[in-house]
């Protein structure tokens, strides 16, 4: 498969990400949708690693292609911390407001 | 049109409708049960460009782990039949518009690149395989490998810090 069909899919991906996060009122399924961004790019740049396989530097250094995949491999060990901590507020939000519409939080300003 | 072909197609349109069941999908259930969906077909995806490590880790630890967290904390708030209170028609509106600009402008922007019609290497390839894969982490990337598991720790303490009740 050509690099560009990729490319639409991960953008395509990454942009219903925003659009539920720009559209949403729901604190749980605005990062949901943050997580689908985070997996757009990873998607990418998987794509991006195996483009570099097929050409000449790749097949001479093929320790290129495996540290995207660990770069990916990283992203991935930081959102399962993200999305611990980030659920924990989550939670304390329902607990103080009895909901998680994020309109609630604009009375963080007082 | 191969095999590889049809079950890339048969996975992006897979991923794409789940992704936009995610956003409109009126009960957060339903929103995590299709994100599950749209996991799986990345995953799909990674085992399509013979990645297979970060296939089993992406269903391990999204589709296995994160998800199931979700799903345990919408169970746990009893947000089923949640309505979102205040439904701007005119903010939704603006954000589909301004989310489908970034899109073509981006899109538009690598389409004419000249690296656009560069083939992925599929169904071949061995460094995405775990041998080599483990052999890069535990040789060159063992220092952030150990610095990754403090931040798990901190962020372990700070999410028992958070959710207990003072």
């Amino acid at each position: 498969m050509e690099i560009k069909w990729y490319i639409g899919l991960a953008l395509a991906l990454f942009c219903i990400g925003i659009v539920g996060v720009l559209t949403r009122r729901n604190a749980i399924i605005i990062f949901m949708c943050v997580e689908l961004m985070l997996n757009a790019v990873n998607l990418l740049l998987v794509a991006f690693s195996k483009m570099h396989a097929a050409t000449d530097a790749g097949r001479a250094m093929p320790s290129m292609v495996s540290d995207a995949q660990i770069f990916v491999f990283f992203i991935m060990v930081v959102a399962a911390a993200e999305v611990s901590v980030g659920l924990a507020i989550i939670v304390m939000l329902y607990r103080n407001t009895h909901s998680t519409d994020i309109n609630f939080l604009n009375r963080l300003k007082n | 049109m191969g095999i590889t072909q049809i079950l890339f197609w048969f996975l992006t349109v897979l991923a794409l409708a789940s992704a936009i069941v995610v956003v409109t999908a009126k009960s957060p259930v339903y929103s995590i049960l299709a994100l599950i969906v749209t996991f799986f077909s990345i995953s799909g995806h990674y085992i399509l460009m013979n990645a297979q490590f970060l296939a089993i880790v992406n269903i391990i630890v999204y589709a296995g782990a994160i998800m199931v967290l979700f799903l345990f904390v919408v169970m746990l708030m009893n947000l089923n039949a949640a309505s979102e209170p205040s439904k701007n028609r005119i903010l939704q509106f603006i954000g589909l518009i301004s989310g489908g600009c970034l899109f073509l402008v981006i899109l538009a922007a690598f389409m004419r690149s000249d690296l656009a019609n560069s083939m992925v290497q599929m169904n071949e390839g061995n460094a995405g395989l775990i041998k080599n894969l483990g052999k890069a982490l535990f040789n060159d990337y063992v220092i952030p490998f150990e610095i990754s598991s403090v931040l798990f720790l901190s962020a372990m303490i700070g999410a028992v810090l958070i959710g207990k009740k003072e």
